[in-house]
Formats: C-alpha cells, structure tokens, sequence
C-alpha cells in the first residue's frame, strides 16, 4: 500500500512538471495562476501547502470583488444583519496614526500553520488538512464558539439562523461555525479561489500557489520581494502573506 | 430514619415506566409502505439491498473522506444521489427534505428516524434550486415524535405560496 | 463536641413547595428560552459574530467556579482535618455538585448544536483546554459523588481521607482549567494571561463559599434547626480572607498589564474608557470588594447574620458582574490585527463590539441557578445532609461549656 502511493505520488510530479513546462513555453502568464490537480481518489498531502500573497499596494481601495466572488461561490446570501451574517473575506482599511496614510486589503482566513481555531476545538471539528487549508468540519461541530474567541484574525462566523439551498459545494447550517475554506473544493480540481480568480481579472493583487514549491509562483514572489504576516508575533505561520503593509 | 425518596421510591419508578410505556406503544400501525420515487439513472452504485441496509456507513466514510482528506470521488456522494434521486414530478415540482415526495424523507418519515444531513446540505440538485414550489425552512426537530402520522407530516411540509 | 446526627429536611411546609414551584418555574422558563434560541438561531439572542459569548456564559462560568468554592469546607475538613468543618462537609460536597449541574445545563444548552452533546462526549481534541475540562467537570461530579458517599456510608468511611485529598486537587484543577479557558487566549487583548488561572482558583473560593453561606442560612431558618455563632464566624473571617484575595489578584493582575504599552488599550478601556465595562469594573470592586469586607470585618457587626448574609449576596453579585467583564468586556474590546493603524471594515474591525443581553439569554442563565438550587432543595429531603443540631454545644469542638 505505502509502494503504491509512492509511486503515484512521483508520477503526479512527473506529469505535473511536463504540463508545468509545456505551459511556460504556450503560454507563461496564464499559467502561473494554475496550480496542479489532484486525482480524485487521492488523499491531499503535505507535500504542498497552499498559501495566498496579496499585493496590497495593487489592491484598489474601492474594490470589493474578492468579496463579491466569495459570497456568490460559497452562497453566503445573509439576512441583511450585519452583526449575525457571515462573511468570509472582508476588505479593511488600515490608516496610519502618524502618516494618514490610507490603505485597504482582503482579509480572511490565513489559513495558520498552527492554528490556534484547531488548537481550542474540543471536537476537533476544527482542523488543518494535510496541505494547510484549516476548515471546519461541520459534522462534528457543536458550536461552542470557541474557535472564533481564539482566532486572532476574526476570521470566523457562526450561523446565527436556519439556511437553504445551499451550494452543493459548500455545505453550511445554523449552529455551526465557518470560514474561507480557500475553496477548498475548487482547489481539489487544480483552480484558484474565486477571490484570487476574481481579483486577476482586472488587478492582479492576489496570487494563490503551493507554498512548498520553490519554483512556484508564489513562492518565487515571496523569495525575491518578502511577504509580511498579520501578527507574526503570535509565530502562527499563516498562509496567507501580504506585500505594502 | 426514612427519608421522603425513599419512601416513594416504589411511586416514582412506577410512573417512569408507565411514561415509557406510553410512549413506546404510540405507532400507528395504518400507514402504508412508503413510496420512494425513481432515481434518474439505470442502476444505484450499489445494489439496493446494500444500500437500504448501509447507505449511512457508506455517507459517512465518504463525509470524512471528503472533508478530511479531499477526496472527491463521486460515487459515494450525497451530492451524487441528491442529482440522481432528487428529480421534478410531472408538474415540474421538486420535492424538499421532509415531504414524503423526496427520496430521502419517504424511507426517513415512515421509519421516524431523524437526519440532519439538510441543516447544511442541499436538499435536490443544485440546477433546480429556485424551480419548483417553495416550502417553509423545514425543520427536522418537527419529527422528533416518532409517530408516523400523515396528516401531521402534510401540515408540517405544507406549501406556502 | 458530641457526636452529630444527621436528618433529611421534612420538606411538606408550604413555604418549601412554594419554593419548589418557585425553581419549576425558572427552569421552565430556562428551558423554553433555550428552545427559543435554538430554534430560530442565535440572531435571537445579543450575541453576534463579535460578541460569541454572551450572558450564559457568564452565569456557566460563575457557575462552575462556585462549585469548586463550595466544597472549600468539606476540604477544609477532610484535607486539613479541621474537625469544625466537618458537620457541613456533606451540604459543602452536595452544593458543589448541585452548582455544576447548574452551569453545565447552562452551557450545554446554549450550544449551537445542543443536540451533538454526544460528540462531544466522545470525541475528544487533547489539546484543547475545553475538552479537558469537560473530562474535569464530568469526573468532579464523579469524584464529589464518591466523595460525599464516604461521608454518608459508614462501611466506606475508612476511604474518607483519600476521596476528600482526591476531590481536593482535581477541583483545584478544574478552576485553573476553567481560568485557562481565557488564560489561553493568546490573541485577545483582554486574556493571554497565566495569572487568570489561580485568579479564577480564588475567585472559586469566595464565590463559592458565599453560595454555600446562603444555602446554609436559608436551610437552617427554614427548619428552625439550630445554628451556632462559633461556626460562622469562622466561615465569615474565611469569606473575608477570599474577598481580599480576589481584590490582590484583580489588582496585580491590572498592574502588570499596565506596566506594558502594548496592554495600555484594553486597561484604558476596562479601567477608564470602556463605559459600561468601566462602570461595571468598578462596580465590582466597591459592590464584590470592599463593602462585603466592610460588612465582614466591622466590629460592631460581628456576629450578625443579616450583614454576613448580605455581604454573601454582594459577593455572587460582583462575582457575577467579575464574569461579564472578563467574559463580554474582553471580546468587546477590538482585536489588534494592525497595531498602531486606525482600522474600519464590514465586519466590525477596530470598532468597540457592542452587546445587548436578551431576555432567553437571561432567563436561561438564571434557570442554571435555579437548577442548582431545586437539586439542593431536593437534596436535602431526600438525603441525611444537614446535622440537626450545629449548636456551639453540639457540633464546636472547641466549645467550653
């Protein structure tokens, strides 16, 4: 069994590295924005852990369409009360108490490499999966909240009332908690998040890849230019880095 | 020196079994088989006798599967059997969790056993959300009373127009 | 001393049907809110994506942490062998018990899913503190039971010591994974702090100890059972002891936050700032603090009962009003993702979050009280707790005649 996977394992890598040179040579700047499948009846492994850059100096300060594209790919409609209702991406605007310099960025999840959701979660409905995307298991959530007192990010909701028709990819009920999931179910397919997707259509501050991957994108990006973490003093590694702040 | 539990002990585990007995004894026995409606496809992933009897194993591994481990194999989906199973009547209406029409509550109402998989998963396929008639948000802690009464379960699925 | 003698309440007066139907009716009202709550979702209630923890979790907390204080006297009996304590360490460990189920209830009910209970009895995540302390509280529970069987059966009397040391450090224990609960809160301005652990330790003692003063009286003038000055002025100099302690720790705890500039915010906004949290805050100290001392300490007021009895009702006050400020005055408080930038967003960043308690909110944290108060009342009828003399005569050991 564990020959077997091995096996498989490199041949994904193989594979992947052909259709990654064939893409470079057809076509570079789209193809950075891809990241490689996973065969459906593989387990995700720590081999790669998926993280997001976003450039905050190209993030427009009027701009909400990483929000929009969440909402409508996770189906987060809300019940116009903004207290109660959830959201998964926010923008914030950050003003410098002695510059007045204004800016705004995405916040959401940052997926932490210890995170401390998971670390609280009495169920351990809160978890990491083997490449890093931290969710909620909402089979085992018994929604005590917890979660959302530890997250040093806000990045959490909790369902305050009862849904419907909810999108078949991302489940959701009253009484549990949820967050970005990092699309996790397009992600599973090899696409981007719909916020990265989103945003590359007419800024292009979001960059989302494989962390562990020298030669990705992202990786790349963050070697030459840097990349800062919210609260890096909590030492939490999250996945998610931002440029300009 | 005797106190007042001990003294009634006898009374009081007397009425416990009368409650329990009373509730156990409430099924009415005049309800016909359900009816579940005709899947899409030719044939189930699994023969039918294997899934009436283990459909909810085969769920919930490939729930943990799935969430755990991304895998997204389909064929023990509940995503899968919701496009399958959950099809328009010939009026173009698409039943919703809780009337005896959807595949899932016809077995789940005659048995009276509870599930809670709709709380958070949509109930028919995604392409017919919006189609069809519109019920109120059911909820399940309505059939918690384990009587399989029809005329309670329509009023509770009733449709608002 | 004489031997003492042990008798169940008769429990046929109107007044303990009354208040019987009293608690009933609390618990009703409890356990409606709940399915109020439940059913249509908590958008009902004051709490929100901000505020996730509201008022039930204070009247839970302070719930669970007087149970751990109630057994003070049955540990003072059996661990430190004070053979004063020993008459009222059946009614201590009985308490102690009763205010878990209390809190518990409350906590379980206000779950977002109540009806998963059983997963989270069964599955559990070791490295949270919240699954540890589930452990802890169900075990107390346990280890009370046990505890307060070796008290009652003389057959099992000879493991009396060993249950009390047990009971002794595993509550111990579970205050300071009760405190931790906040304790281990990094990111949050108002948590992150070791010394919340042995504060809530402390905290337990007096809360604690001033619920049993109340039960004690209410129990002794209903049955007109006699009850003599020796044993509470003991326990009044020991509720006085606890006020003080708690009012060292709140004190330390503040001044070292003070101390750092990074913790200059959330103390401006508890101490100064923070409107209702300030006034609150305060609130606590003058009403929890120093009148309960005052009223337990003035000469003059040496052996009445009615000042101990109302400094006991200002302690479960401030003690109460201890919980909101930790528990709501902490999460309202906006998280620093940005220090030294002036944040705004749609989800309420760097905005003080405000909370406005609901009646089900209310109603169910007061049905945890009546909880623990209808299985005391019960209790004691059912069962040999209470001496039917603590007379000086009878039940001081150090009494002269």
């Amino acid at each position: 069994m564990k020959t077997e996977n091995i096996t498989d394992t490199s041949k994904r890598k193989f594979l992947g590295g052909a259709a990654l040179t064939a893409g470079i040579v057809i076509a570079p700047g789209v193809l950075l924005q891809t990241v490689q499948a996973k065969p459906d009846d593989q387990p995700v492994t720590n081999k790669v852990r998926w993280g997001m850059l976003i450039d905050t100096n190209k993030c427009a300060d009027d701009c909400t369409d990483c929000v929009t594209a969440c909402n409508t790919e996770n189906g987060l409609t809300g019940f116009e009360r903004p207290e109660t209702d959830s959201q998964w991406i926010r923008k914030v605007t950050l003003k410098d108490k002695q510059t007045g310099h204004v800016k705004t960025l995405p916040v959401m999840c940052q997926h932490c490499e210890t995170a401390p959701c998971a670390d609280v979660c009495p169920t351990g409905a809160s978890f990491k999966r083997e490449d890093g995307i931290v969710l909620v298991d909402k089979h085992i959530c018994i929604g005590c909240r917890y979660c959302m007192m530890a997250c040093p990010y806000k990045a959490r909701s909790f369902v305050h009332e009862d849904l419907t028709d909810q999108k078949d990819h991302a489940p959701r009920g009253k009484g549990t908690v949820e967050s970005c999931t990092m699309c996790v179910h397009k992600v599973d397919k090899g696409e981007s998040p719909a916020c990265v997707t989103a945003c590359n259509k007419e800024h292009k501050a979001m960059y989302f890849g494989d962390l562990n991957d020298a030669n990705s994108d992202i990786s790349k990006r963050l070697k030459q230019y840097g990349g800062k973490q919210i609260r890096a003093d909590l030492g939490l590694n999250p996945g998610v880095r931002y440029q300009g702040v | 020196m005797v106190s007042w539990f001990q003294k009634n002990l006898q009374n009081v585990m007397l009425a416990v079994t009368a409650l329990l007995l009373a509730t156990s004894v409430n099924v009415n026995a005049e309800v016909a088989a359900p009816v579940v409606p005709k899947g899409k496809g030719e044939q189930c992933v699994e023969p039918t006798a294997e899934m009436r009897k283990n459909h909810m194993d085969m769920l919930k591994h490939q729930r943990d599967e799935t969430v755990h481990n991304g895998v997204r194999t389909k064929k023990h989906a509940l995503k899968e059997c919701i496009a399958c199973h959950v099809q328009p009547d010939d009026k173009g209406q698409v039943a919703r969790f809780g009337e005896d029409e959807h595949f899932c509550s016809s077995c789940h109402n005659y048995a009276g056993v509870n599930v809670d998989c709709f709380q958070c998963h949509a109930d028919r396929p995604q392409e017919l959300i919006g189609k069809g008639h519109k019920i109120k948000p059911h909820h399940t802690a309505d059939f918690k009373d384990k009587t399989i009464n029809k005329d309670a379960l329509q009023a509770l699925t009733k449709v608002s127009k | 001393m004489k031997l003492i003698r042990f008798a169940s309440i008769d429990g046929n007066s109107n007044g303990y049907w009354a208040l019987m139907a009293l608690f009933a009716a609390f618990i009703m009202a409890a356990l409606g809110s709940s399915y109020f709550m439940e059913h249509n979702g908590h958008w009902v209630t004051g709490m929100n994506n901000q505020i996730v923890w509201g008022l039930p979790h204070v009247f839970a907390v302070f719930l669970i942490v007087a149970a751990s204080g109630a057994l003070n006297v049955a540990s003072i009996a059996s661990v430190f062998n004070k053979k004063a304590y020993k008459p009222l360490a059946r009614l201590s460990a009985l308490l102690a018990i009763a205010l878990l189920m209390g809190g518990l209830v409350v906590l379980v009910l206000d779950l977002g899913r109540p009806d998963r209970l059983i997963i989270a009895a069964t599955i559990y995540n070791f490295k949270s503190i919240f699954a540890w302390n589930m452990i802890l509280y169900s075990g107390f529970i346990g280890i009370v039971g046990v505890y307060l069987w070796t008290m009652m059966d003389q057959t099992v009397a000879k493991y009396n010591r060993v249950a009390g040391i047990s009971a002794f450090i595993w509550r111990l224990m579970l205050t300071t994974g009760t405190g931790s609960i906040f304790g281990f809160l990094v990111a949050r301005q108002g948590y992150d702090a070791a010394i919340m652990a042995p504060m809530f330790v402390i905290m337990s003692f007096a809360f604690g100890l001033a619920f049993f003063l109340l039960v004690l009286f209410a129990a002794y003038n209903g049955t007109k059972r006699e009850l003599g000055d020796a044993i509470v002025l003991r326990l009044r100099k020991l509720l006085g002891v606890f006020v003080a302690a708690i009012l060292y720790f709140v004190a330390v705890f503040h001044l070292t936050n003070l101390y750092a500039t990074e913790h200059h915010g959330v103390e401006a906004f508890i101490l100064r700032d923070g409107g209702i949290f300030t006034q609150l805050f305060w609130a606590q100290v003058v009403i929890g603090g120093l009148i309960p001392l005052a009223l337990i300490f003035a000469p003059q007021l040496k052996n009445c009962r009615k000042s101990l009895a109302l400094a006991s009702v200002l302690v479960i006050l401030g003690g109460l009003l201890q919980m909101y400020v930790i528990i709501i005055g902490g999460q309202a408080y906006p998280l620093q993702l940005f220090p030294g930038m002036e944040v705004s967003s749609s989800f309420f960043d760097g905005v003080v979050n405000s909370y406005t308690p609901s009646l089900a909110e209310l109603m169910l944290g007061l049905g945890g009280v009546a909880i623990t108060l209808i299985v005391v009342t019960l209790a004691v009828k059912a069962l040999d707790l209470l001496p039917v003399s603590m007379a000086d005569a009878v039940a001081d050991p150090h009494h002269k005649d």
